[in-house]
């Protein structure tokens, strides 16, 4: 049985100790023209400046299942893509730099930071975010669902990551122990402490599967 | 009551698991630009001179703001912007441009030059004879002034090293004979202890956005609270509150930090009218919020307790020195010593106290602020009496629990009700207490398993705000309030108070909230714990307001006394013959034909000019309900907690495990069973992390921080908490509510925190730390009998 490690020690040793040493490697990703995918835990910042020489900005994102052309420049982080171009801000940045979990939206259904990937690092692949869940007719994932009926949110900045941290779970262990939901959302803080009430949440999911 | 004590699904839940509840950072007007902070790199200087000019003639630079434009603070009030920071990351000036990459481009084009001054970290250091001084005016922020109070050389000199001097205080109280109290006691303790400072951590910075649209300033902005906050922000801005919208209709968390206007709200505002109007967007980064999202003061404190022979608690002396941060802080110091007086119901007591100004991040009130870092420190303490004289723990806790009658502090003020006792008896009996305290110290290995409780207390009501309550010509109701929206619920759970009086059903009620151009009532501020009890008055008010005129309406159009009608099933009738009646809908019509009070046309004096601006806008919409609170009484109403713990501590590692906890509330009537689960749990949560791990880190030699990330300043994750915990309330009715209910959320913290605290000096054996954070290399150190890491009065320790 496999399920997403947690996510939050393994940012320990990326994560940047100062702004001047964050933008200073940005300005190299800038420099450089490159994208490099290997890095993107430490990039991460707002769109603008210097273009970068030699890459196509414009992309081919498949974003909640549809095709969508961005001009994304080469230092652009995935959560910036999101909000600032395609404007899905149910996609919140707690921390922008991969300790919180806020930004955390599905990549070819594996939970992510999208504050630590280069847009440009992951073409050609799926991306999932909150506003994908939700069916056309309104129904709601299970997850969001449980969610309201456990009354997870306290103040919700956090909620749209846990979603999905909860929903990437679900699709590798449908049937997990309320200990590996723990540590499958255990990348995603929460300062109002609700971890009981998502614990709930998604227990509440996996029974509902089980007795299906 | 068919709606107060049953769950109910919040409006704004959905928008909050779909994503598209709107922070202030979601919003993205056209022709929007990015503004960005320059904030200061040392922590005390003066501004000599700033050249901006190479930064302005980037192409994409739009402007600047410098701390001479905006609207002064007087001291020692915190500046929107200054040319005098008093710690790093203190906002100097703010640079406007077409993106927010430009912005911080242009920001390292801008050269300052600033001019050393003296700083401090350490409270007791700048009390020292000749110790320097966090401001240049002074080192002492009491009432709103700064004043220069240095401790004398025979303060520090006559008591041992390590013990808090009983020096000058700015503010003491005390009540009964004090001295005579410890001379009669059967044991007396006498103990320094420290707390730590911490950053509140809201998991959504405080960005902000604004534009001007038709002389009306439009913030959109993070804010625990709807109303209370305009005509604050309103002055920071400079214009008068009815020029501003202020929208903020979801917070992502506040924890008293976001309870009030804070300055920099003022920043897009005032760059937006600088720049034609055009919207302006300060995204604050994790980083910067670390520096300007407020912090918990910390304590360097001492504490004598005088004890009679049974464990009454007869005498008590408590003084306080506040690490104050350089700006107005809060009062956090003078509510731990009426958490002293109301949770352990000293006989005699004696309150000294004294804030002093350091060089570190503005502080302000945090969840609990001063009862949780008291109870922290004294919650141990009382297990160390209980050990010393031979009473068990909760014994001790029952004997000095205070009851309804009690009155407490310097002025002997009253409580509306008490029932800490209770919560201790319920939480001792559900959680199993006796029988698991049975089995502290038991070893399993190198761990070893310890059963505690901790105690503590907020005030939690204010009174005499204001409700408005609309019921529409379609027969709705429309509850409006300026309750904020910091994950507590209480905006619904209040407003259904008013659904209550007026026997609507809920669905066909409207919370109507999170924009001030929506018209909102003058409400008091989401804070202190107190919208549960302010708020049920208000919408009590407003809605008897609303069925008194439902009354006076049918009374006029179908004949008869008022006395002769009464409500039920949305309609008002004649309690004779119920065939006599109008509907809701049919009464609005009425009520706007007849117009003056009855659709607020004409509305009462006493009210805010805040409410009353609000009911003109709703004036000839409906049958208008608009009415301050005049439910009377004047006691504290105190919101009491108790908390039951059980760990397993590895004396190896000094790890623990929190294998179980409980959260006892003595919060009156439950309205919304659901949120209150999930204060107590939460408060819990946030609580281990006030006891275990969290707390600023300053380099005492530079005045520099050393944890600004999450990582490094550790808000407990999934991982740090038991994965399941359990709840209860006493559910003993406030008499000063008309249904019973008073606050709740922030004593839920304090008493997990210190039931933490007690539960790791159990597991090691007795009472060990006068100080929080316990860490784990404390606790490796105590259980291997070395000497600690820290001095007993060392503050901002790694």
């Amino acid at each position: 049985m496999t399920h997403p490690e947690p996510k939050y020690d393994s940012f320990v040793a990326t994560v940047a100790s100062a702004k001047a040493t964050r933008r200073q490697f940005i300005k190299g990703v800038i420099a450089s023209g490159a994208a490099v995918s290997g890095a993107a835990y430490l990039a991460g910042c707002s769109g603008g400046g210097a273009g970068g020489a030699g890459v196509e900005r414009m992309l081919m994102l498949t974003v909640n299942g549809m095709q969508r052309t961005v001009d994304v420049l080469p230092n652009e982080t995935l959560a910036m893509t999101l909000r600032y171009k395609l404007n899905l801000t149910g996609t919140k940045l707690g921390c922008d730099r991969g300790e919180c979990g806020a930004c955390t939206v599905l990549v070819d259904d594996v939970p992510s930071y999208s504050c630590s990937m280069l847009t440009h690092a992951i073409r050609g692949r799926s991306i999932t975010t909150i506003e994908g869940l939700e069916q056309p007719d309104g129904t709601l994932h299970p997850v969001q669902q449980a969610m309201i009926d456990e009354l997870g949110p306290q103040c919700g900045f956090c909620t749209p990551g846990q979603v999905m941290s909860a929903v990437g779970l679900l699709k590798v262990n449908a049937n997990p122990t309320r200990d590996q939901v723990r540590h499958a959302l255990s990348g995603n803080l929460c300062r109002c402490g609700a971890y009981d009430n998502y614990l709930n949440s998604v227990m509440r999911v996996a029974q509902m599967a089980q007795g299906a | 009551m068919d709606l107060i004590g049953k769950n109910f699904t919040p409006p704004d839940v959905r928008a909050k698991v779909t994503g598209s509840a709107k922070y202030s950072e979601d919003f993205r007007p056209e022709g929007m630009l990015f503004c960005k902070l320059l904030t200061s790199t040392m922590p005390h200087a003066r501004v000599l001179s700033v050249d901006a000019s190479e930064a302005l003639a980037m192409p994409g630079v739009e402007g600047i703001l410098r701390a001479s434009e905006v609207p002064p603070s007087p001291a020692p009030q915190d500046p929107i912007l200054t040319d005098e920071p008093m710690f790093v990351g203190d906002p100097i000036l703010a640079i406007a441009a077409v993106d927010e990459a430009t912005a911080a481009d242009a920001l390292e084009k801008i050269r300052v030059e600033y001019e050393p001054l003296e700083f401090t970290v350490d409270p007791l250091e700048s009390l020292y004879p000749g110790g320097k001084n966090a401001r240049t005016d002074g080192n002492v922020g009491n009432a709103g002034r700064v004043e220069n109070i240095k401790w004398t050389a025979q303060d520090f000199a006559s008591v041992p090293e390590g013990q808090l001097p009983f020096g000058r205080a700015t503010s003491e109280w005390s009540y009964g004979d004090v001295d005579a109290a410890f001379a009669a006691a059967d044991l007396v303790l006498d103990e320094t202890f420290v707390t730590q400072g911490i950053s509140h951590n809201s998991m959504e910075p405080r960005s902000c956005m604004a534009y001007w649209q038709n002389g009306k300033c439009y913030l959109h902005t993070s804010s625990q609270s709807g109303s209370f906050p305009i005509p604050t922000a309103a002055r920071y801005i400079g214009i008068p509150p009815e020029e501003l919208v202020f929208i903020a209709e979801f917070c992502g968390g506040g924890f008293g930090s976001k309870g009030g206007a804070y300055p920099i709200q003022a920043v897009p505002a005032l760059l937006s009218k600088k720049l034609n109007n055009r919207p302006v967007m300060l995204r604050i980064t994790r980083h910067e919020e670390f520096f300007i999202g407020s912090a918990r003061h910390g304590f360097q404190g001492r504490i004598r307790m005088g004890f009679r022979r049974d464990g009454k608690l007869t005498a008590a002396d408590l003084f306080v020195v506040q690490e104050h941060g350089p700006y107005a802080g809060f009062n956090d110091y003078q509510s731990a010593a009426e958490a002293v007086s109301i949770v352990y119901t000293p006989t005699t007591m004696r309150f000294r106290g004294i804030p002093v100004m350091t060089n570190t991040p503005p502080r302000g009130p945090q969840r609990g602020p001063g009862q949780n870092q008291i109870a922290m420190a004294v919650e141990p303490l009382i297990d160390k009496a209980a050990r010393q004289l031979g009473v068990d723990a909760l014994e001790i806790r029952r004997i000095n629990a205070p009851d309804s009658n009690w009155r407490y502090g310097g002025q002997q003020g009253g409580l509306t009700s008490a029932y800490l006792r209770e919560a201790l008896e319920k939480g001792a009996a559900a959680f199993n207490y006796a029988a698991r305290a049975a089995r502290n110290g038991e070893r399993n290995g190198s761990k070893v398993r310890a059963t505690a409780i901790g105690q503590a207390y907020h005030s939690a009501g204010f009174r005499g705000l204001d409700g408005l309550v609309v019921i529409t010509p379609e027969g709705k109701l429309n509850i409006h309030t300026g309750v904020g929206n910091l994950g507590t619920y209480s905006h619904t759970s209040t407003a259904r108070v008013a659904a209550e009086v007026l026997k609507m059903t809920w669905e066909n009620c409207e919370v109507v909230r999170g924009d001030s151009s929506r018209h909102l009532p003058w409400n008091m501020g989401q804070f202190g714990s107190n919208t549960s009890f302010t708020m049920t008055r208000s919408n009590w008010a407003a809605a008897e307001d609303a069925r008194h005129k439902l009354l006076e309406i049918a009374a006029t159009d179908l004949g008869g006394d008022v006395s002769e009608y009464e409500i039920g099933g949305e309609r008002v009738f004649k309690r004779e013959n119920p065939e006599q009646f109008l509907t809701y809908a049919q009464a609005a019509r009425r009520a706007i034909e007849l117009g003056g009070k009855y659709d607020a046309h004409e509305v009462a004096n006493e009210l805010n000019p805040l409410t009353k601006t609000s009911a003109a806008g709703v004036a000839g919409t409906g049958l208008v309900g608009v009415a301050q609170d005049r439910l009377g009484g004047t006691s504290n109403v105190p919101a009491l907690a108790a908390g039951f713990i059980e760990i397993e501590l590895d004396v190896e590692t000094g790890k623990y495990q929190i294998l179980d906890y409980m959260g006892v509330a003595d919060c009156g009537t439950v309205m919304h069973p659901q949120g209150l689960d999930t204060q107590i749990k939460g408060g819990a949560v946030m609580g281990f992390g006030l006891a275990g791990y969290e707390r600023h880190i300053f380099d005492p030699q530079n005045g520099l921080p050393g944890n600004i990330n999450f990582l490094g300043a550790k808000p407990p994750s999934y991982l740090d908490v038991p994965p399941q915990m359990t709840t209860a309330a006493v559910e003993l009715e406030d008499p000063d509510n008309p249904i019973g209910a008073k606050g709740i959320g922030e004593p839920v913290q304090g008493c997990a925190a210190a039931a933490l605290l007690c539960a790791i000096s159990t597991a090691l054996g007795g009472h060990v730390f006068n100080r929080a954070p316990v860490l784990p290399d404390m606790i490796v150190n105590a259980a291997a009998g070395r000497t600690p890491s820290h001095k007993p009065l060392q503050v901002n320790t790694a």
